[in-house]
């Protein structure tokens, strides 16, 4: 099963990878807990319909998110 | 469990300091992916520019020089020539190369000389703070253009691609962007293409890409990413401007 893994301390909340480019919409902003940096990171919603695609990874800036396989 | 995509070598673990949504990462990090994929990351020699990505040097996994303000392709050109077995890429954005650089870039491109210019167009000087640069669209707003971009008292916007297409020097110039996944993968796929003419010693080729600045435009990433994708693309339409490896067939 795909994992996704995102590194918490490294994400800026710009919330690029929630944007229309999950093709299964699974990827929001935290919206009840902060980084050290104040930011809100990014969280999966449900693991289980992730297709391992790596967009998210794509257009992320950091980049902030690992996915495994 | 088999990691499909994560941070690459060819990129320290130094957290990168720009702003949210900032495009630079998206290219430092395909930047890094292909220095692992062409196995050039030992002999590769970086050149950071002055602006935003002037901490460039830290996030690189290669040898890096941090030339004066605009003088990349110089720099870069003097040390292809010294060590020609060196990969030399200048990383530029628009204040560095669009207007202090210019000259440089232009002589540069005119001699043809075996580099790699990976040229960053925001629309703004995103350093300094947001002021208007050569590449500020007309009607844009900036700090030092409260009003919009005033074509009559301020000028036109330059375009770089068109402007080098017209001397015979350069082997490859594209403009891409990295507003989309779609965009994304096809500015990695022209990276690879002109790190591959440098290897294969083809001569001066540039990737111009449009990227983001949510601070510098007073927007949030998402509106910034969806700006670049309808606003910019338009008027700076993206492309291939010179392949010489077609000319040549």
């Amino acid at each position: 099963m795909p994992e996704v893994k995102i590194l918490d301390e490294v994400c800026k909340g710009c919330g690029l990878c929630c944007d229309d480019v999950c093709p299964v919409d699974i990827l929001i902003l935290a919206p009840d807990r902060i980084n050290s940096s104040g930011y809100h990171p990014a969280m999966i919603t449900d693991m289980e319909q992730c297709k391992a695609c790596g967009f998210c990874y794509m257009v992320c800036p950091e980049p902030a998110i690992e996915v495994y396989k | 469990m088999k990691k499909l995509f994560s941070r690459p070598e060819g990129l320290t673990d130094t957290l990168m300091r720009y702003c949210p949504g900032c495009g630079h990462g998206i290219v430092h990090r395909i930047i890094g992916e292909l220095l692992i994929e062409l196995g050039i990351r030992e002999r590769t020699v970086g050149i950071a520019p002055v602006g935003c990505s002037v901490f460039a040097d830290e996030y690189f996994n290669c040898d890096m020089i941090q030339p004066p303000h605009g003088r990349g392709p110089a720099v870069s050109a003097g040390i292809k020539r010294a060590r020609p077995e060196c990969i030399v890429f200048s990383y530029q954005g628009d204040g560095d190369l669009g207007s202090i650089g210019t000259a440089a870039i232009i002589h540069a491109a005119a001699r043809s000389e075996n580099i790699t210019v990976v040229f960053i167009n925001n629309a703004i000087f995103g350093m300094t703070g947001g002021q208007m640069a050569p590449t500020t669209l007309p009607g844009m707003k900036s700090t030092t253009s409260p009003k919009g971009r005033d074509v009559r008292k301020h000028g036109y916007p330059m375009k770089v691609c068109e402007m080098l297409a017209s001397l015979d020097g350069p082997y490859y110039l594209e403009r891409c962007a990295v507003d989309t996944v779609k965009n994304v993968v096809k500015t990695k796929k022209a990276l690879k293409i002109v790190f591959q003419n440098q290897i294969d010693d083809k001569g001066f080729c540039l990737i111009e890409i449009l990227s983001m600045c949510p601070t510098g435009w007073g927007q949030t990433p998402v509106q910034a990413k969806k700006w670049t994708g309808e606003v910019m693309s338009a008027y700076y339409s993206l492309g291939v401007y010179r392949d010489r490896s077609k000319e040549a067939k």
